[in-house]
């Protein structure tokens, strides 16, 4: 078990190699579908990203009688729908990693690379364990796109993910794949 | 069957508005506050009231459930309905929160299974706590609370009609209570009902059966999983899959492949082989009625479902498609006559989260049975 602790930075993420599995304690920044395409229309962003992680995340996220917010579920949603902007956002904001689900293409695959980058699945439908990961919610920006679509910014203690695209170009999901896809071929 | 009648337009949509706009601006209290009810309530709640058998027996003869009939008194009717609501509401819950027995038992077989310290028993681990720390807190397994699937079996003479406004209380209820994600988008619009209310949803299967008592089962399935479903016309140049039951096993490891992780597994496929498009997806749906742990009675199909799993598992795919041992937990396959011309297969692909209770209603509404 591998631990990435805050501040964040593309020195401590090329070190993690596909298949760690690695505890992240610091802030995160969530971000989805809505998120992604306004930071890559070119809309500058309401928060420093660079050193950050964005996690593909819709929180629910209830507030108290004094303002206070807070997590009840925070799972991970399907990263894929953002591999048209993720690779843009990662050289344009100075990113460090993403966290979600399901994993994605070649094209973010070589933005890691070029601009030393993690991809971090969470486990999807864990939106329970994850949410007591959440220390605090700090913050909440561009909440005009819906609480589910907002940027909330988050302190976690031991977040758990597992790297399943590394900085070096390689990508589980791809292995994965192929391999899956020669024992298809023999099962058939 | 029948599915879920079109809304009754303006009357339902002014509804919804309305309802829409409380839930946003009230659920978020609603659900800090009931969250601590709730563990309290629940231990007392999934208990089976106790009723000697030869009462029941009587009752169910001289009485069918309030709901079947709608004649009586209207003071009763009322707190009839009121209890039915409630019944249904705990149905939500329960099914929400906690994965039936059948469920559990596979996904510990799975996680034994594993590899120690790979990533697969560590996504395993994960889910386990999961499933754990959901039922202790009464609060949802996955924030994706899905489609919401009611099955309702019931006796001659019984008002759909009636049932399906209970439900749709029963549903906007559960929202409030934070134990339903808002959940349902106009597809032209994107905008969010707020209440999981609108042209179909929720999604309400009747069957007619012999007995005179009511069942209701429910499934909530994720869209994560619910993306990665698909139908197949047979025959299939590429995959060299026939009009056969080789041809069926040949299509159905083609969409285990394809789904890779995305589905969230390790899952649970629901297989029609035949029907029309419509009917073939109906019916793959309902196979996940079924327990994990049933035998199919007839002999080629309880095969073709051991040997799905088998060599899907041989696929290394591994819970989140992380590799690992365990693929599928589970496949329920059953057939419906097809056209000579058509030969679909139907497959429904169910999450590891694979949320799906049931209730038999007593003489009061009041929850007499679960099912699973």
């Amino acid at each position: 078990m591998k631990k990435l602790n805050y501040p964040f930075s593309h020195e401590a993420v090329r070190e993690l190699k596909v298949g760690d599995m690695v505890l992240i304690t610091g802030k995160l920044y969530t971000g989805r579908d809505a998120v992604h395409k306004r930071l890559h229309d070119g809309v500058k962003s309401p928060v420093d990203l660079s050193n950050q992680i964005i996690y593909h995340c819709g929180p629910v996220i209830l507030q108290d009688k004094d303002g206070t917010y807070h997590v009840t579920a925070a799972g991970p949603t399907t990263s894929i729908r953002e591999e048209p902007y993720q690779a843009d956002v990662m050289k344009d904001y100075g990113i460090v990693g993403v966290i979600g689900k399901g994993g994605m293409g070649p094209k973010t695959l070589a933005g890691c690379k070029e601009y030393g980058c993690v991809y971090f699945h969470a486990v999807g439908g864990a939106a329970q364990v994850l949410a007591e990961k959440i220390d605090s919610v700090d913050s909440v920006f561009w909440l005009d796109l819906g609480s589910p679509e907002a940027i909330w910014e988050l302190s976690v203690t031991e977040f758990p993910v597992v790297v399943t695209m590394d900085a070096h170009g390689n990508s589980l999901h791809a292995k994965v794949e192929a391999e899956s896809s020669e024992a298809l071929k023999r099962l058939l | 069957m029948a599915m879920k009648k079109k809304p009754m337009k303006k009357a339902i949509k002014k509804a919804i508005k309305k309802a829409a706009k409380k839930a946003t601006a009230k659920s978020e209290k609603k659900v800090a506050k009931k969250t601590a009810k709730k563990s309290a309530k629940k231990t007392t709640s999934k208990l089976p009231t106790k009723t000697p058998k030869k009462v029941l027996a009587k009752k169910i003869a001289s009485k069918t459930p309030m709901a079947t009939t709608g004649s009586t008194k209207a003071g009763n009717s009322q707190s009839f309905d009121k209890d039915l609501e409630a019944s249904l509401v705990e149905l939500i819950r329960v099914t929400s929160a906690e994965l039936p027995d059948d469920v559990q038992k596979v996904i510990l077989e799975a996680l034994a299974r594993e590899e120690k310290n790979t990533t697969a028993e560590y996504a395993m681990n994960i889910i386990k706590a999961n499933i754990d720390l959901a039922k202790k807190k009464s609060q949802p397994i996955c924030q994706d609370t899905g489609t919401v699937l009611f099955y309702v079996y019931h006796p001659v003479g019984f008002n759909q009609t009636k049932f399906t406004k209970l439900i749709e209380n029963s549903v906007v209820t559960a929202t409030k209570k934070g134990f339903l994600r808002q959940n349902s988008v106009d597809s032209l619009t994107g905008e969010n009902s707020g209440v999981n209310l609108g042209p179909g949803h929720p999604s309400i299967h009747f069957h007619e059966h012999a007995s005179n008592s009511i069942e209701v089962k429910l499934m909530l399935k994720g869209g994560g999983c619910e993306n990665v479903g698909a139908q197949y016309s047979l025959p299939h140049t590429a995959l060299g899959a026939g009009r056969d039951l080789d041809g069926v096993r040949k299509v159905i490891l083609d969409a285990v492949h394809k789904a890779q992780g995305k589905g969230c597994g390790p899952g649970v496929l629901g297989i029609c082989i035949g029907g029309d498009r419509g009917a073939g997806y109906i019916e793959s749906k309902e196979q996940l009625l079924r327990r994990v742990d049933d035998a199919n009675p007839h002999p080629d199909l309880a095969g073709l479902e051991t040997e799905i799993v088998e060599t899907s598992n041989k696929l290394g795919i591994g819970p989140m498609g992380f590799g690992g041992k365990t693929t599928l937990l589970g496949c329920k396959i059953s057939a419906l006559n097809r056209l000579p011309a058509s030969f679909f297969v139907s497959i429904s692909y169910m999450c590891w989260a694979y949320r799906r209770q049931g209730i038999q209603l007593g003489s009061k509404n009041e929850i007499k049975k679960w099912l699973y």
